[in-house]
């Protein structure tokens, strides 16, 4: 009885250690990994990194101003089509749509959403590269606004479901059409929820190369218009990663570096809309 | 149908009733704003009101009773045609406002007509001013907001509450005052009825006092329609009383008279409190 008893305790608090360990490994991770690329990354952080193209092979310094603007405008052209399109059909999939609709839509939403980015790579590819013969950040962005679509679709369709009965009731009652009721009740109770889902969507999307590979391609300068290819911070770190020279390295850690804290800033704010202002009381 | 914009129709006030007793000492020629006439009621194959008729007296108030599930609620939602926002929900039967079938109208302007409130309290997430200019601007008002906007929370005894704080949020307020300020964003488009559906019944007895004191002052502006769990309620506040049960009306009176000399043995057992 008593060895029993001992046995119990130890596997007790063996499971106990083993489930703490794990979760210390899973926070742990975000902090090495953070650790790391200021350790590697950090002293090629300068004035210089955000302002200087990338230095000529052979030269040190130089910096990646290009491959920040491009990131900034792919995710422009990002947004331009996947928030619309998720937006306006998260609306009909919640206020309109009947339950098999509904149910195909949102089913086709969550396969999308598991497609390999390289392949949606490649039908950006065939789709908008080919025909133009040109790699570009149209085609880029293009991609990049393709994956959005499903994140914000989803997210933004739960966001507005949440809304309560009550109100559109309410709104209803008073004479308002359905579409006035969504256009004035329905989607400012919901605005936070969908802001912060755009927010997450442009954060999933900001760090992707696999589509930029063959779509913006990439650019050791100044990328002159929305058809010519452009250097993006991610593909950046990939070419700089498996170059010979150790200068390049250093700036891949410090662009990797300078896209987490992205990242980060876009999930920091996300949570911030989210837990402010005036939030609808749950029935 | 009539050319008057509010004609003033004299019906008898209590309808055949089949199967339960018609009350005598009737008002037989009190003005009425709106008729229900043989109204049934489906959700899907499931029916829930059968041949209700009755008529709703001008600027009185009517309450509907009758334990849950009697169909006050569906009733008091197919007057101003809320009912279809369910789906499968169907309506037979016809129900005048002022002379004229609600069922052909316009439905977002009979809603202006016939104002609802609701069990509880649903601001919208604005502040309270935006929140009683909501209907007026809705229905494009020309009239000044703001004093569209005093004149309604007067109305709903509230203004002395919030006057310096009509910027803030409405869910700031309390229950009870959340309540009124749902009842005045109603009466801010100067609706000829008002629907309540259990105003009262997420509400404090103070709050429900205070509530119950304003429908009394509010039937000199409009109609008033009640629905309500609570007997003592009716008998306070009503003019006119409905009990209903399973889906029929089975009695319509005078409140004093229900109350006090039901005519139908299944109202008597009720309203002693032997069921419901």
């Amino acid at each position: 009885m008593n060895a029993h008893l001992r046995w119990r305790k130890f596997v007790s608090h063996f499971m106990l250690t083993m489930t703490g360990v794990c979760a210390f490994v899973a926070v742990s991770v975000l902090f090495f990994i953070l650790g790391y690329l200021v350790f590697h990354g950090g002293t090629s952080i300068n004035w210089n990194f955000f302002t200087k193209l990338p230095a000529p092979v052979g030269e040190s310094g130089g910096g990646m101003a290009n491959a920040i603007v491009g990131s900034a405008k792919l995710l422009l052209i990002a947004a331009l089509i996947g928030v619309p399109v998720g937006f306006f059909g998260a609306i009909y999939l919640a206020e309109f749509s009947g339950g098999t609709v509904a149910f195909i839509v949102r089913y086709a939403a969550d396969l999308l959403n598991g497609v390999p980015s390289i392949v949606i790579g490649i039908f950006a590819y065939s789709l908008v590269v080919l025909p133009f013969k040109h790699f570009s950040t149209l085609a880029g962005g293009f991609a990049l606004g393709l994956m959005m679509i499903p994140i914000t679709l989803r997210s933004t369709e739960e966001f507005l479901r949440a809304v309560p009965r009550a109100l559109r009731e309410g709104a209803m009652a008073l004479g308002a059409s359905k579409s006035r009721t969504i256009a004035t009740v329905i989607v400012p109770a919901a605005y936070r929820g969908i802001l912060t889902a755009i927010l997450l969507a442009f954060a999933r999307v900001a760090g992707e190369t696999a589509p930029l590979l063959f779509t913006a391609f990439g650019n050791r300068f100044w990328s002159t218009g929305w058809g010519q290819p452009t250097a993006s911070l991610p593909v950046m770190i990939f070419t700089y990663a498996i170059s010979p020279y150790d200068d390049w390295h250093r700036q891949a850690w410090a662009a990797g570096l300078v896209l987490l804290c992205l990242i980060l800033v876009f999930n920091i704010v996300a949570r911030g809309i989210l837990a402010r202002g005036i939030a609808v009381p749950r029935a | 149908m009539h050319a008057s914009v509010r004609p003033a129709v004299t019906v008898n006030i209590t309808p055949n009733i089949g199967s339960g007793a018609v009350s005598q000492a009737t008002p037989t020629a009190l003005p009425l704003r709106m008729t229900i006439s043989k109204v049934n009621f489906f959700y899907g194959s499931k029916q829930v009101l059968f041949d209700v008729s009755l008529g709703i007296a001008t600027n009185k108030v009517t309450a509907l009773i009758g334990p849950s599930g009697c169909g006050k609620s569906t009733l008091l939602r197919t007057l101003n045609r809320m009912h279809e926002t369910v789906r499968n929900a169907r309506l037979e039967g016809e129900i005048l406002l002022d002379g004229q079938n609600i069922l052909a109208q316009d439905v977002t302007q009979l809603r202006r007509r016939v104002g609802m409130v609701f069990q509880r309290p649903n601001p919208f997430p604005k502040s309270i001013f935006d929140n009683v200019a909501y209907g007026l601007r809705v229905n494009g008002t020309k009239l000044p907001l703001a004093e569209a906007v005093e004149k309604s929370l007067r109305h709903a005894a509230l203004w002395d509450e919030v006057k310096d704080h009509l910027h803030k949020s409405a869910y700031e307020l309390s229950g009870g005052q959340q309540q009124r300020l749902c009842i005045a964003r109603a009466l801010a488009v100067e609706p000829e009825m008002l629907l309540l559906d259990e105003p009262c019944s997420a509400l404090d007895p103070i709050s429900t006092a205070k509530i119950e004191e304003l429908l009394v002052q509010l039937k000199e502006l409009c109609t008033i329609v009640t629905v309500t769990h609570n007997m003592q309620q009716a008998a306070r506040i009503s003019d006119f009383t409905a009990f209903l049960l399973i889906g029929q009306l089975i009695e319509f009176s005078p409140t004093p008279q229900l109350f006090t000399t039901p005519a139908d043995p299944r109202t008597e057992a009720y309203i002693t409190g032997r069921f419901g």
